[in-house]
């Protein structure tokens, strides 16, 4: 059993918690991900890992309720356990491979956008304890979805917060703040984007254009998260990838989005139909568009 | 009774069986065990323990069967099997030690299998486990997943007195016998779960959820944790697809992908949260019995399936027994036939396949005739799903993470087949994880070779 230690609601649907297990926290590298099921029931769930505590043993994740397991999962407490966490898995960010000397001569900027933070997050924080600069776009809809702001802002070299409604920062998307960072005459010669891959995708056509080399972190559908499914296949330039395995972080420019968020549909009516189950237990009959219960 | 006939089996009736999950055999009850053992001719020099790849005793557990003795027969297949209650359920017996029973020469050979069944279910309701009165060494062997070469390992190396933990990847131990053999051919909780519980009788520690390459690595666990020797039962890897257009396509799964989510996190129950798609109308490709569970396991969830297969009946790598029971089921076999393209609908969704006719042509290295396409003889059909059941290549995140350990062309781990040694010492491989896909009972020999590799090599240490 893996014990949560913490847990705090960053924003609406969306959650924190530092769990107990060292022997991931011992080896975990920014960029890796972990998957979590939290009971017999449960789905696997794989999520990137936000911050480590290699001292404590404490692997910290973020996530959002879409399915039918993260809505019950957000009820667990601290005090509470995972019935299980593995990891890490997927390679570490290709930054952390670098030379030191190599990144300080980059010009970099992150793009993080909705729960995308969370990820960015451990990227940009052991950019800063190596002594590396870096720029961060972080956005959201709406004021009430930021987290991490000040947390962001102590690692980042520059923070740029955008809200699409301007009820924060920026008023525009984090390519918009992209674009009028560029026009301002700042260069940038790496991006990393992350984030929901409706916005990744513009973000690698905007960079293309820019001609900036563009990491994305893609988080598709997985099973076993260690390479023997297959479930979490894309398109990469001419080739098929694992993303469990071969990443999460690909080019960008080479990634298929339109196929990946097709394949992101996949299971959309059945977790659809799982989350009724959840939420109106025997009194759904129909009307859902999904369940077939008006047939 | 017909001498010359086993003693027939019970099983569900397909019509029955082909809408639940619940085991299609049965097995035998006492008197049929032992009106069954008594066929055994208990030959002096007995062929069948030479075609069975642990080398079990065989004529001398039937002839405790013979008289009534079933914990006795059962001690018996212990010292020999691990894993009696699946081998009996799984193992292609009509080409190991049936295929070489003499009795078989006029008329059927003794059904082994289900004596060997009959006696683990038999020791399993009785609550008997097996036993080791071996003392403990106190040296510590690591061994890397927990399939049928790593639990056989495992056991055989504790009932040597060894110190051993599993490692395995998952968050249940069994392996392929929990994520890839469906429960209606082997029962998860009554028979795989007991089975992974006798291992850990005779002291064996699993830690699951540990991913070995990425968690720790082997260098860590024998520089770090103190291991002595490592075992590698890692199993197959990643699954094939046939790189033609449309497999990317939502509903196109790999067999591995299907039976997860079916057989380990347990989709086809309501109560459990993890989706699968429930097709109406579904392609299997391929021939193995990898497809077989597929096709049956998309059967019992409402489909009508169609197994594609490129060479002819004569030639499925699948055990006859599943081919047999498949049929009876309602499976339509599309033989002598090879996917060209899946069509795609407008939203991104399997609608249909074009195939291609085959026909066999001249034997290629493998001995079976290769096919070759019929020219102009492509055609449609209209489907939902389908599933790519081609085999797989093997992972690479452990031969990646380990300093000096060989690799083939195949990227198969290198290991001696006698006792399982790689070109890293202390270091030991065998099952899918060096041969390729093959069956439970290789894994297991090569799991048992190993234990004594290691039993050596740690004695001349």
């Amino acid at each position: 059993m893996y014990p949560i230690v913490k847990k705090e609601k960053l924003a609406d649907k969306i959650f924190l918690m530092d769990v107990r297990a060292p022997r991931v926290a011992k080896t975990c590298e920014p960029g890796q991900f972990v998957i979590v099921k939290m009971d017999e029931e449960g789905e696997r769930i794989p999520l990137t890992i936000c911050d480590y505590d290699r001292e404590a043993g404490t692997i910290t994740i973020v996530f959002q309720t879409v399915g039918a397991s993260t809505e019950r999962m957000q009820y667990l407490n601290e005090g509470d356990s995972f019935q299980d966490f593995v990891g890490p898995l997927g390679c570490a960010s290709d930054l952390v491979d670098m030379e030191i000397d190599e990144l300080k001569k980059k010009k970099i900027v992150f793009i993080a956008g909705g729960v995308g933070t969370a990820p960015v997050y451990p990227q940009v924080k052991w950019l800063h304890e190596h002594g590396v600069d870096c720029d961060v776009i972080m956005g959201s809809r709406t004021k009430d979805l930021l987290f991490f702001v000040e947390k962001m802002e102590k690692v980042a070299t520059n923070l740029y917060v955008t809200t699409d409604d301007g009820s924060y920062g920026f008023h525009g998307m984090g390519t918009n703040q992209l674009q009028a960072l560029v026009d301002e005459g700042r260069t940038y010669d790496h991006c990393v984007a992350i984030g929901p891959m409706i916005m990744m995708k513009f973000v690698c056509l905007l960079t293309k254009k820019l001609e900036i080399p563009t990491v994305v972190s893609m988080n598709p559908i997985m099973v076993d998260g260690t390479g023997m499914c297959g479930a979490c296949r894309l398109t990469v330039g001419d080739e098929v990838k694992f993303a469990c395995v071969d990443g999460p972080e690909f080019d960008g420019h080479l990634v298929d989005f339109d196929q990946a968020m097709k394949r992101q549909q996949l299971y959309k009516t059945e977790e659809g139909r799982a989350m009724l189950k959840l939420q109106e237990g025997d009194t759904h009959h129909g009307g859902c568009g999904h369940c077939g219960g008006e047939e | 009774m017909d001498v010359l006939k086993k003693v027939p089996v019970r099983e569900q009736k397909p019509e029955v069986r082909a809408k639940n999950f619940e085991e299609v055999c049965l097995g035998y009850d006492a008197a049929e065990a032992v009106s069954e053992a008594e066929r055994c001719l208990n030959c002096k020099n007995a062929q069948c323990v030479k075609g069975c790849p642990v080398s079990i005793d065989i004529p001398g557990f039937i002839s405790e069967i013979k008289s009534r003795n079933f914990e006795k027969a059962y001690e018996i297949l212990s010292d020999s099997s691990a894993l009696p209650a699946v081998c009996g359920r799984v193992c292609p017996q009509e080409s190991q030690c049936e295929g070489k029973c003499i009795r078989g020469f006029k008329g059927e050979p003794v059904s082994i299998g289900k004596l060997e069944r009959f006696t683990a279910d038999w020791a399993r309701e009785n609550g008997i486990v097996p036993k080791s009165d071996q003392e403990k060494n106190g040296r510590k062997v690591a061994v890397i997943g927990s399939g049928p070469a790593g639990l056989t390992c495992a056991g055989d190396l504790a009932k040597m007195g060894y110190d051993v933990t599993i490692f395995e990847a998952l968050h249940e131990p069994g392996g392929v016998l929990i994520y890839g053999i469906p429960e209606f051919r082997l029962p998860k909780q009554e028979v795989v779960a007991k089975e992974v519980e006798n291992v850990k009788a005779l002291g064996v520690k699993i830690e699951t959820n540990v991913v070995i390459g990425k968690s720790t690595t082997i260098d860590e666990l024998m520089e770090e944790e103190g291991f002595e020797a490592v075992f590698i039962g890692s199993g197959a890897g990643l699954p094939r697809f046939m790189g033609i257009p449309g497999e990317q396509a939502n509903g196109v799964f790999s067999a591995n992908e299907f039976l997860t989510r079916n057989n380990l996190m347990k989709a086809f129950r309501e109560e459990y949260d993890t989706p699968i798609m429930k097709g109406k109308k579904v392609a299997v490709v391929g021939g193995g019995n990898v497809a077989m569970d597929a096709a049956r396991t998309a059967l019992r969830l409402g489909a009508e399936v169609h197994i594609v297969y490129r060479r002819s009946e004569a030639e499925l790598p699948a055990r006859v027994e599943e081919v047999h029971h498949a049929k009876e089921e309602g499976i339509i076999f599309n033989l002598l036939t090879n996917p060209k393209e899946i069509l795609v609908d407008e939203n991104g969704w399997v609608r249909g396949m074009t195939c291609i006719r085959m026909e066999l042509g001249e034997p290629d290295e493998s001995g079976r005739r290769s096919p070759v396409e019929v020219a102009g003889s492509e055609f449609e059909i209209e489907l939902d799903t389908v599933i790519m059941s081609l085999g797989t290549s093997p992972n690479p995140l452990i031969s990646s993470t380990t300093k000096g350990l060989d690799t083939n062309r195949r990227k198969c781990i290198v290991a001696e087949e006698a006792n399982g040694a790689t070109s890293k010492p202390g270091v030991f491989a065998g099952g899918d994880a060096v041969t390729g896909a093959a069956t439970v009972i290789l894994a297991m020999g090569a799991g048992k070779a190993a234990a004594k590799g290691i039993h050596e090599y740690l004695s001349g240490k």
